[in-house]
């Protein structure tokens, strides 16, 4: 716990990286900058699980666990999605959304 | 604790034993006996689904994070007949364009891996669980997709579908804690008492539920699902659309009629408005779509719909006709996919005017199609017409006969487009039809299993009685 900051405090940050992240999975015209746009999305629900976990719960460590799982597969799903992106570059020579449009409708 | 415990997971661990058989074979044997190895391969996964009908655990296991009955049972049995259908089914695709490649056998690493994580996914007990299974289920099928490494519409579909996926999950993740925040607990029975009525629950279910139908593929959350059926490998399409699909919709079932039990007055118009839009949407987007794989895209996302008219019922009755609908499904879309598949394989073609007067050159194949279709439209003598009806029963016995009237509705649109498709095969002639070809044994057993399922599954009645009677078991 971290004194003189409440929950709400950070509840609010996380939610504000939460919407950060949708924002930018929405607008962002780079491959990659979506990428970074979930990866805030995801740490927003791991900050939110350890946050719950201190403040509410400081008996029990499910909501730490939670946290360390929700990492590593984040790390994983970051792999997988930048060498499909890599694979794609190799074809086009780019990343950007606009050329992965030939699938439509 | 002894080491028996484990047979409850016997599905599972049967699996991981075949993936390192594989694993392993891959290593071992020259480039002339890949082909052999595909056989053997397919053939002890034969064997592992023969094993799950006949010794079928109860119990818990990890304290309670994985747990498994005689329904979850019954639908990982349902899980291991479809990817088998699928593997026989693409065995002459993976022997005559992946075998050159040297790829043949990650195609079977990556698909029994997801296969696992959709085992695990079905028998979760808390979220932690649940989250990771998801994940395991996903991720391999964003590899399948992009697997033909030199076209472009291969690695953009694999593009969407590993960013959708990934979002769908943050969202989840993101509901998820909200829920333990408020609970303190990540096992579905603590959570299910613990939970009580407050806006930071219900926007935890609202996210949760967002990012479920994601993996459904339910209206708002659809767009990725037409792209990345259509630039995937048909085989992976199929997976994508029948068991990952189907597994979803347990899992979703599971979680609603459970944890949030108390919640059924939040849920239960939520799924209304967004059956409502699922059917529409895919029937409508449906009509107008000219690539067979597109079609059977959208025609997945409708029949998506229909199956949440058996979840809004809420009880023992909806649970049923959800299972019973997902078995029917699973056997109707893998025989329309199957045939997909071999003309593709054989042929290149996909177009729905490439079929025009296919009856007269390849009656067999035109045959199945139409069995499968019919069952996809819910035309009597074939399952799908009964798995639509227990549905709309199940619905209309809450009282919503509006819903039910605008699904029946949507049957019928759907029957004029599965129609188009008959049309198109039985009665058009064509100057160049396809031509006549013979299918390997494997392709005629997987399409001859999938028909037989479908017949089957519509005449023989005390299939759905079995499933009935032990669809309490989803209330833990």
């Amino acid at each position: 716990m971290i004194s003189g900051i409440s929950i709400y405090h950070i509840l609010t940050l996380t939610t504000i990286l939460f919407f950060i992240g949708i924002y930018g999975f929405i607008t962002r015209k780079n491959l990659i900058a979506i990428l970074i746009s979930i990866e805030l999305i995801l740490n927003a629900s791991v900050v939110n699980f350890v946050i719950f976990n201190t403040y509410l719960y400081p008996d029990m460590l499910q909501g730490v666990f939670f946290s360390i799982f929700i990492i590593a597969i984040a790390a994983a799903e970051s792999a997988l999605a930048v060498s499909i992106i890599v694979s794609f570059y190799r074809m086009l020579a780019s990343v950007d959304v606009k050329d992965t449009e030939t699938l439509k409708y | 604790m002894n080491l028996e415990m484990f047979l409850k997971m016997q599905n599972e661990l049967l699996l991981v034993v075949l993936l390192l058989a594989v694993l392993v074979g891959e290593i071992i044997t020259s480039q002339k006996g890949k082909s052999k190895l595909i056989n053997f391969t397919i053939i002890a996964f034969a064997i592992v689904t023969l094993i799950g009908f006949f010794h079928q655990p109860d119990g818990a296991l990890f304290g309670g994070m994985f747990h498994t009955n005689s329904l979850i049972q019954l639908l990982k049995n349902g899980l291991n007949v479809g990817v088998l259908i699928i593997l026989m089914q693409s065995a002459g695709w993976l022997k005559e364009t992946l075998v050159k490649q040297n790829k043949s056998a990650e195609f079977f690493l990556l698909m029994f891996s997801s296969l696992i994580g959709l085992n695990f996914m079905i028998s979760a007990g808390d979220f932690l669980m649940f989250y990771v299974a998801l994940e395991l289920s996903t991720l391999p099928v964003a590899a399948l997709v992009a697997y033909n490494a030199y076209k472009r519409q291969s690695a953009e579909a694999g593009i969407k579908l590993i960013l959708s996926a990934t979002l769908a999950s943050g969202l989840a993740l993101f509901g998820i804690s909200f829920l333990y925040g408020t609970t303190g607990a990540i096992y579905f029975d603590d959570m299910a008492n613990l939970l009580q009525m407050s806006n930071l629950t219900i926007l935890g279910l609202v996210f949760f539920f967002a990012g479920l139908s994601f993996k459904v593929s339910l209206v708002p959350f659809h767009f990725w699902t037409a792209d990345v059926y259509e630039g995937a490998p048909i085989n992976v399409t199929s997976y994508l659309s029948v068991i990952s699909k189907g597994a979803a919709v347990f899992i979703l079932t599971f979680i609603l009629f459970n944890v949030f039990k108390a919640f059924s007055d939040i849920w239960k118009p939520m799924l209304y408005t967004v059956a409502i839009a699922t059917m529409f949407v895919g029937n409508l987007f449906a009509l107008r779509q000219q690539n067979l794989k597109r079609f059977l895209a959208f025609s997945s996302v409708a029949q998506a719909g229909f199956m949440l008219l058996g979840i809004i019922n809420g009880g023992v009755l909806g649970a049923a006709s959800v299972v019973y609908f997902v078995l029917v499904y699973m056997f109707s879309n893998l025989g329309a996919f199957g045939v997909v598949q071999a003309i593709s394989h054989k042929t290149g073609k996909e177009n729905m005017d490439d079929y025009n007067g296919l009856y007269r050159t390849n009656p067999m194949l035109s045959m199945v199609m139409m069995l499968g279709l019919f069952s996809l439209a819910g035309i009597p003598p074939v399952a799908g017409f009964f798995g639509k009806f227990f549905l709309f029963t199940a619905a209309a016995g809450k009282g919503y006969y509006i819903l039910v009237f605008i699904a029946v509705v949507n049957a019928t649109i759907s029957l004029y487009y599965y129609l188009k498709v008959i049309r198109a095969m039985f009665l058009r002639q064509s100057e160049n039809p396809i031509p006549y070809f013979k299918n390997d044994i494997f392709m005629k057993l997987g399409l001859a299993t999938a028909a037989a399922g479908i017949l089957i599954l519509g005449l023989y009645s005390p299939l759905y009685e079995y499933v009935q009677s032990i669809s309490n078991l989803i209330f833990n």
